[in-house]
């Protein structure tokens, strides 16, 4: 599904990203782990098509993503930190327009499915200006639901949301891949981000520095291996 | 078309409903009008001599702000990203964001020619018919690289300086055309009178809308 070989990103001396690779095949999960600033969100920009990367290959579905995004644009959807929703238009609205742009089938009937599958449909009517973080991040899920996306990525999906959020969203994402979609998650949560994985990618300094089956990695030894790899030793005062 | 329409339904409902931009350049077309009436005064022969220039200044000015913030709204929780992605032409998107310019343009510009008339005690009816052919053209012209611009410069962080600056020596064939045939509509005299600059207005219409659809999808992946 997803090959990205040696990818490098810099932005005029600085190096983003260096020498990344990532394989993913369909119905898999990769959680990616790392701090701030290593270039998580610069690297599922690349593999969304949103940025090209210094040097370096991406193919998607065998298609090069470098050369013809367009051509795997239709394949790949995003939840990052914006949930691309207008605010002043309602729920409904909001997934008229995207699946409309997108060529899909917009017939209300089947995007008040997708909101009942994000439980929103009694919410269908408001304007999204009402909505908090968490039900927007649900809009843009019944987005996904809604398109063709066989590879989806989500940066940060866990930020701001409650325990049932973050039960709903595992849940949410073990679907997807069940069905054969891949599943990319970068996010700072160690535990809801291990639970829907499959593997467990460590970005320091711009390199994956660890790439392990996620039923290989106990919570603990994750941590460890996290405050090892990303953050650095600590130094005490 | 499909896609081209959903971006104006999309555009038009958030505009009915936020009224941000309407409300903004209705005030700003008030305002114009009392500097116009205090600077020109009551001297009748001054306002008509000066109206043609008057009228196109009002629309330019009303285009700056409104074109200026067409993809501004798709900034907002990074819906700019979502219109990147989407599948399918993006000539589309260009499309439907001109056609809702053109629909907003056409609202400042009924309600000005109608302070006009109020203010300065002027009757368009004769020449309306005529009148509406040079505004549609040169209003097409002004959304046509207006839209396009725009969305270059909606990136931008010098975004509200560059825009004019990029815009306003783009569309000076635009405005020597609408001026010159606004001028010999409102003398009475037939439009055919002005063909060369009606023709001058066709054709940087179709330029600005053939530069458009082909540089428009470079313009969005920035």
């Amino acid at each position: 599904m997803v090959q990205a070989q040696h990818l490098r990103k810099t932005y005029g001396p600085t190096r983003v990203l260096d020498d990344v690779s990532l394989t993913l095949v369909a119905g898999e999960g990769v959680t990616l782990l790392g701090p701030n600033g290593t270039g998580k969100t610069t690297l599922l920009r690349i593999l969304a098509t949103l940025q090209r990367p210094t040097s370096g290959s991406l193919s998607i579905g065998g298609v090069d993503a470098v050369k013809v995004p367009e051509a795997v644009r239709g394949a790949v959807d995003m939840v990052g930190h914006g949930s691309w929703v207008y605010e002043d238009l309602t729920a409904i609205e909001n997934l008229r327009f995207w699946t409309t742009l997108g060529g899909h089938d917009a017939a209300r009937a089947r995007l008040k499915g997708a909101l009942e599958s994000v439980e929103l449909d009694t919410v269908a009517d408001q304007r999204a200006r009402t909505f908090s973080a968490g039900m927007k991040r649900r809009l843009a899920l019944a987005r996904v639901l809604l398109g063709r996306a066989r590879l989806l990525l989500l940066d940060e999906p866990f930020t701001g949301l409650d325990r049932a959020g973050r039960k709903w969203l595992a849940e949410f994402l073990l679907a997807f891949k069940a069905q054969g979609g891949a599943v990319i998650v970068a996010t700072h949560s160690f535990d809801a981000g291990a639970g829907v994985a499959d593997r467990v990618s460590i970005l320091a300094g711009g390199r994956i520095v660890l790439d392990r089956p996620a039923a290989s990695l106990a919570l603990d030894d994750l941590r460890r291996l996290y405050d090892e790899l990303a953050a650095g030793p600590v130094i005490a005062s | 078309m499909r896609r081209a329409w959903i971006v104006v339904w999309k555009d038009v409902l958030s505009e009915r409903r936020s009224k941000e931009t309407l409300n903004a350049l209705v005030f700003f077309a008030l305002l114009l009008l009392f500097v116009f009436q205090f600077a020109l005064g009551p001297d009748r022969a001054r306002v008509e001599a000066a109206l043609p220039g008057l009228l196109w200044i009002a629309f330019v000015l009303a285009g700056l702000l409104a074109f200026g913030r067409t993809f501004l709204v798709e900034r907002e929780n990074d819906c700019w990203e979502g219109l990147v992605l989407a599948p399918g032409d993006r000539s589309a998107i260009y499309l439907g964001k001109l056609a809702g310019n053109m629909l907003l343009m056409a609202m400042v510009e009924a309600a000005l020619l109608i302070l006009f008339a109020l203010f300065f005690s002027l009757d368009f009816t004769a020449a309306l018919p005529a009148l509406a052919l040079v505004l549609v053209l040169g209003t097409f012209g002004l959304a046509a690289v207006g839209t396009l611009f725009g969305a270059l410069t909606a990136q931008l962080r010098a975004r509200e300086l560059l825009f004019p600056v990029l815009l306003l020596p783009a569309v000076v064939p635009v405005l020597l055309g609408a001026v010159t045939a606004t001028q010999t509509v409102l003398a009475g005299q037939p439009l055919a009178s002005a063909s060369s600059w009606v023709t001058l207005l066709a054709a940087a219409d179709v330029v600005y809308l053939v530069v458009g659809l082909l540089t428009f999808e470079f313009v969005l992946e920035g």
